[in-house]
């Protein structure tokens, strides 16, 4: 089975061919530019290197949010234009799950942060359940599926599995003194080889989730933002508001 | 050599509150023109929320591509090349066509073409005037823009005048607003205009010094602002369609006034309109007497394709292609793209 697999849901665009157990291609950007301008080029680079033909591909893994609204859409337009034109399905990764299976296998508690804007974070909890003398890997076992939090509300949560802790995610050097002051329990910080989005977590995620026959068509796929829009949030409040 | 005799364009749309799709075979031949329009969700707010927009683009996209390809009983496999709108417009929703037709073309190896979405609604005139060919005039004129534009040669534009502040289409939504038609003005005027005085109320005509086709049209959005504010002052019950007629008249005038000034300057033998607010009727009927009186050809695409559409794209798209226009995977939306510029 190849996949391709797309991350940009936050800051970093990331791409990645994978095929069966083996990452063919992995290509990460963390700069200025626009998902837009980086990311095409980015699997068109990728294509070229490794003399993928895109008709090989059987599925599109993508990072199905939360992250940046827009940054979802690029992604997620991206992955319906070539699954569209293969004819091929999409496989709806939860961003924060596929960070947090950056740390495979880790016995702690795992929490990617993702910074949500308006004093939250996108996280969730997370750890690996090995099932012992099988062959079956370390599955990701969500504690908390992921969600919006205020970033005080997660580290008490943690505080309160009273568990060690790795915090991993964009939303680390912005909440970085925050986490200082209300964690109780021993925690650390994801080294940069692993803290920020990866289209091979995304792939790697992704063929579990396609395993277990989580996946959709193209034309279904659409981002799950985790929040309203603004407009749809004010006009909820005013309408509770007359009520 | 390549023939291009029959060049077939896959286009996309998504400027604004339409996604939209369309197969054109050489520019002129429509062979699917899909609009999925948003307006019902959008009339809950009053006007174009972004945000929501960009969402429904992107529910909606595939459905509407694959049925545009149905409809025109085609393949991508079949398809020349893929023409997308790349600006001007929102942001976000832009983002959802260009990112989709970047990767269309990606995986399914076709080239494609980055369209300017004026120059889209420009060329609209060429898919039901097969005889209509540069040089020409046009006016665009729709909710987020107003040009007086020379179309010099395909894809060749100068720009003669354009609006100083709101577009005419901002101003019958505004006025609409106003006079509690709600939301999209444009066809809630026109329609109740029809049973109105357009004499009834004498509406300011702006003109802008030192450009004699440029527009102004918040001056007289404010004009029908105050007048509402003074009846209800004065306790004098407004007639709505009076309102309506004389306000469409005021702006109506102006757009013709300053048109056939450029004809009468310019030579024009030919001239077209372009964009939603080509559909009001009293506006083409005007330009249709200003037209006949000049002993000159008038042009206007059906309400159709007026309403932001993708087979105007594949139009324009058209003749990009054949002249070699090629975008690269690096193309972005570009929300305030000028007219000529790439």
């Amino acid at each position: 089975m190849k996949l391709l697999a797309l991350d940009s849901s936050g800051l970093v665009a990331s791409a990645a061919v994978m095929e069966d157990d083996t990452l063919i291609a992995e290509y990460t950007i963390n700069h200025k530019k626009t998902h837009s301008q980086t990311l095409l080029p980015m699997l068109d680079e990728i294509k070229h290197l490794i003399d993928l033909d895109i008709k090989t591909i059987d599925a599109v893994a993508v990072a199905a949010g939360p992250g940046s609204f827009t940054g979802l859409r690029i992604g997620s337009a991206t992955a319906k234009g070539i699954a569209l034109a293969r004819n091929i399905p999409i496989i709806p990764v939860p961003t924060v799950d596929a960070l947090a299976y950056n740390l495979y296998g880790t016995e702690k508690i795992i929490c990617p942060i993702m910074d949500a804007r308006r004093n939250q974070v996108y996280t969730g909890l997370y750890t690996f359940e090995s099932v012992q003398e099988t062959a079956v890997p370390d599955t990701l076992v969500s504690l908390l599926p992921q969600c919006a939090l205020d970033i005080v509300e997660i580290c008490e949560k943690i505080n309160a599995l009273g568990r060690a802790v790795v915090f991993l995610g964009d939303g680390v050097p912005v909440y970085q003194q925050q986490i200082k002051n209300y964690m109780k329990m021993p925690y650390h910080f994801a080294p940069a080889s692993c803290n920020r989005q990866r289209a091979a977590s995304v792939a790697a995620l992704g063929a579990c989730l396609y395993a277990k026959g989580v996946y959709q068509t193209a034309a279904e796929h659409a981002p799950e933002y985790l929040r309203q829009s603004q407009a749809e949030r004010e006009r909820n409040e005013s309408k509770n508001h007359k009520v | 050599m390549e023939s291009i005799e029959n060049i077939v364009i896959l286009a996309i749309e998504t400027s604004c509150d339409e996604t939209a799709a369309a197969v054109v075979r050489n520019g002129r031949e429509v062979l699917s023109n899909v609009i999925s329009s948003q307006i019902d969700l959008h009339t809950l707010y009053g006007g174009v929320v972004p945000e929501l927009a960009s969402r429904k683009h992107i529910e909606k996209i595939n459905q509407v591509i694959t049925q545009a390809l149905n409809e025109a009983e085609t393949t991508l496999e079949e398809i020349t090349a893929i023409a997308v709108t790349y600006g001007p417009g929102l942001v976000g929703a832009l983002l959802v066509g260009v990112s989709a037709a970047k990767a269309i073309s990606f995986a399914a190896e076709k080239p494609l073409v980055g369209v300017h979405h004026i120059e889209g609604h420009i060329s609209a005139n060429f898919i039901e005037n097969k005889e209509l060919v540069p040089p020409f005039a046009c006016l665009v004129v729709s909710g987020g823009h107003t040009h007086l534009v020379v179309v010099e040669d395909y894809g060749k534009y100068k720009i003669l005048g354009r609006t100083r502040d709101d577009a005419a289409g901002e101003a019958f939504d505004k006025v609409a607003r106003a006079i509690g038609l709600g939301y999209p003005g444009g066809p809630k005027i026109d329609k109740i205009a029809k049973e109105g005085n357009p004499q009834a109320i004498l509406f300011p005509r702006a003109k802008v010094s030192g450009s004699a086709y440029d527009f102004s049209f918040s001056g007289l959005k404010s004009a029908v602002l105050n007048y509402l504010n003074s009846c209800e002052m004065k306790g004098i019950a407004v007639n709505t369609a009076d309102v309506a007629a004389s306000f469409q008249k005021a702006v109506t005038d102006v757009l013709v006034e300053h048109a056939m000034a450029a004809v009468d300057e310019y030579q024009f033998t030919k001239f077209a309109i372009a964009g939603g607010v080509a559909s009001n009727s009293a506006l083409r009927a005007a330009f249709q007497e200003a037209c006949h009186q000049k002993k000159i050809a008038f042009y206007y695409p059906s309400p159709i394709l007026c309403t932001d559409n993708a087979a105007m794209i594949g139009a324009a798209g058209y003749y990009e292609y054949i002249k070699g226009t090629r975008s690269g995977y690096h193309l972005n939306a570009v929300p305030n793209l000028k007219l000529g510029e790439r």
